[in-house]
């Protein structure tokens, strides 16, 4: 039989708290992360989008001027990001040999990058810097965990787009599955509110262009949605194989019990009306989990507020479960903090696991209007409560490319009160 | 304050007021190692060896180095950067450059 996977650690930075209780705090509450620019390059290119969901802690606040000054920005948040899941994990001593990373981003050191071709075009090739290339390069945030921790059981990198974070953990999960690793940091970060990213997405037409009120730009499943807002951050999460876990009496959130990726070969950026390669992936992933959709209570859905995006999500989950979609719930929190590209499905990942510890189901901010195509049933208003028994969660995250990830995650005990 | 610097900064002093003094240099490579190390500026010694007592690693190096050219504006060859060792090396070269 297949080692079991446990949750031991959880971290994050992001628009909507600097750590994970601030965050988590704030998805029950439901809070608005999207804010008005005040970057000045943003009436200088005359961006078409004018705001996007920052960290709410600048991850310079927390890591040293020198610690920041060799990291992307990315790097940074995957840095604090991992450090907070691994003192919340408890864990005093470890075998370095065997603990991994899976860090996860989807465009890298775009900052480094451009400012430093700025840098060479302005000023020639001796001022760029010495270390442009190991912060631009998009394993950075895992080789940075990896340094950081002293994991030498391989600092892996899946670039998947917007599931890219998702990716990390069925990477991790294999790892231990496999006896490559016992203990594996997983997450995904991401740091691309940059006018170029900005631009391109703009362009696109994937950006909501909502200016004038930002806070209730991002809309998933709201018949007026117009686009996907930006956000950035980091989110990770210790894993764990369970008897290691168990041997030095862990706190344990719940099971990493399965995940799957699949890819649509439909299309570059558009996803397949039909969410074939989605309901694979949901299917796949309860397969893997050993579960029957019945036992699914609760999503975090991938829903970025896209028009064409949210409803072949809703294809799919209606394909994989069957009826059994009306019974579950479903968040859609980049409502509240936008969507973090690379990073968004391990921060998702996050709030999928504290929703299934806590037996509360974070809220969905902004759906005024419900489209008919898309009868979900979402969590509005307040949080909702989970039911008692074992129960499971699923954590949906797809990306440009056709890239599907999903992550199904087991209670392991009963509901947590809120410290 | 030791013979060595005030010699450095006497022999320095007479020169063009747009040259920096030694001791402007000591003061202007001790605020560049402190931005890329996280250094205190009053470490930054003349008789400090970069690798051995200040535990400067080359890519940093090579970053005091760029940071060095543009402040003083000289020109330090690649080839150059392996002779400064001390803290002094570089601040003699630097001086020497502007002359």
């Amino acid at each position: 039989m297949a080692r079991k996977v446990v949750i031991t650690g959880l971290g994050a930075t992001t628009p909507i708290g600097g750590d994970v209780p601030t965050m988590w705090k704030n998805a029950l509450k439901g809070v608005s992360g999207a804010h008005t620019l005040t970057d000045d390059w943003v009436e200088k290119y005359d961006l078409p989008v004018h705001f996007a969901a920052k960290a709410s802690t600048p991850a310079t606040e927390v890591l040293s001027r020198v610690e920041a000054k060799r990291m992307d920005p990315s790097t940074q948040f995957a840095v604090v990001a991992a450090r907070e899941a691994w003192k919340d994990s408890g864990i005093e001593e470890v075998d370095h040999d065997r603990l991994a990373v899976a860090f996860a981003t989807g465009i890298g050191g775009v900052w480094t990058l451009l400012d430093a071709w700025d840098t060479l075009r302005e000023k020639g090739p001796r001022r760029v810097l010495p270390m442009t290339v190991p912060m631009l390069m998009p394993n950075g945030p895992a080789a940075a965990v990896s340094l950081d921790l002293g994991a030498r059981a391989g600092a892996h990198t899946p670039v998947s787009a917007c599931a890219s974070g998702t990716e990390a953990l069925h990477i991790a999960l294999e790892l231990i599955r496999s006896g490559k690793a016992d203990v594996v940091v997983a997450g995904g970060a991401e740091a691309a509110i940059h006018p170029m990213p900005l631009a391109s997405f703009a362009a696109m037409q994937a950006l909501s262009k909502r200016n004038d009120s930002p806070e209730t730009a991002s809309r998933p499943y709201d018949i007026s949605r117009d686009g996907f807002v930006m956000g950035e951050g980091a989110g990770a999460l210790v894993l764990e194989a369970e008897e290691h876990a168990l041997a030095r009496g862990a706190r344990i959130y719940g099971e990493l019990a399965g995940t799957a990726v699949t890819a649509d070969a439909y299309h570059i950026t558009a996803p397949d009306p039909q969410g074939l390669g989605a309901t694979r992936a949901l299917k796949a992933a309860l397969f893997d989990a050993r579960a029957m959709p019945e036992d699914v209570v609760h999503v975090n859905a991938h829903a970025t507020s896209t028009p064409v995006g949210d409803k072949p999500e809703y294809t799919a989950l209606k394909a994989a479960l069957g009826d059994h979609v009306d019974n579950v719930c479903v968040s859609a929190t980049k409502s509240q903090m936008g969507h973090l590209l690379g990073a968004s499905g391990a921060v998702e990942s996050v709030l999928t696991v504290l929703a299934v510890y806590h037996r509360l189901a974070p809220v969905t901010i902004n759906l005024e209007n419900q489209d008919p195509e898309i009868p979900l049933d979402v969590v509005t208003g307040s949080p909702r409560e989970l039911p008692e028994g074992e129960i499971m969660a699923l954590n949906n995250s797809f990306g440009f490319g056709g890239h599907n990830a999903v992550v199904a995650i087991r209670s392991t005990g009963p509901k947590v009160e809120l410290s | 304050m030791p013979e060595m610097i005030k010699s450095l900064i006497t022999a320095k002093e007479e020169k063009e007021p747009s040259m920096a003094s030694n001791e402007e240099i000591l003061a202007g490579l001790a605020e560049i190692v402190n931005e890329e190390t996280g250094l205190a500026p009053e470490a930054v010694e003349l008789d400090k060896s970069f690798t051995d007592d200040l535990d400067i690693d080359s890519i940093s190096m090579m970053t005091i180095v760029v940071n060095a050219e543009e402040k003083f504006d000289v020109k330090i060859p690649d080839e150059e950067v392996k002779n400064l060792k001390t803290v002094g090396d570089a601040v003699s070269f630097i001086a020497g450059a502007q002359a």
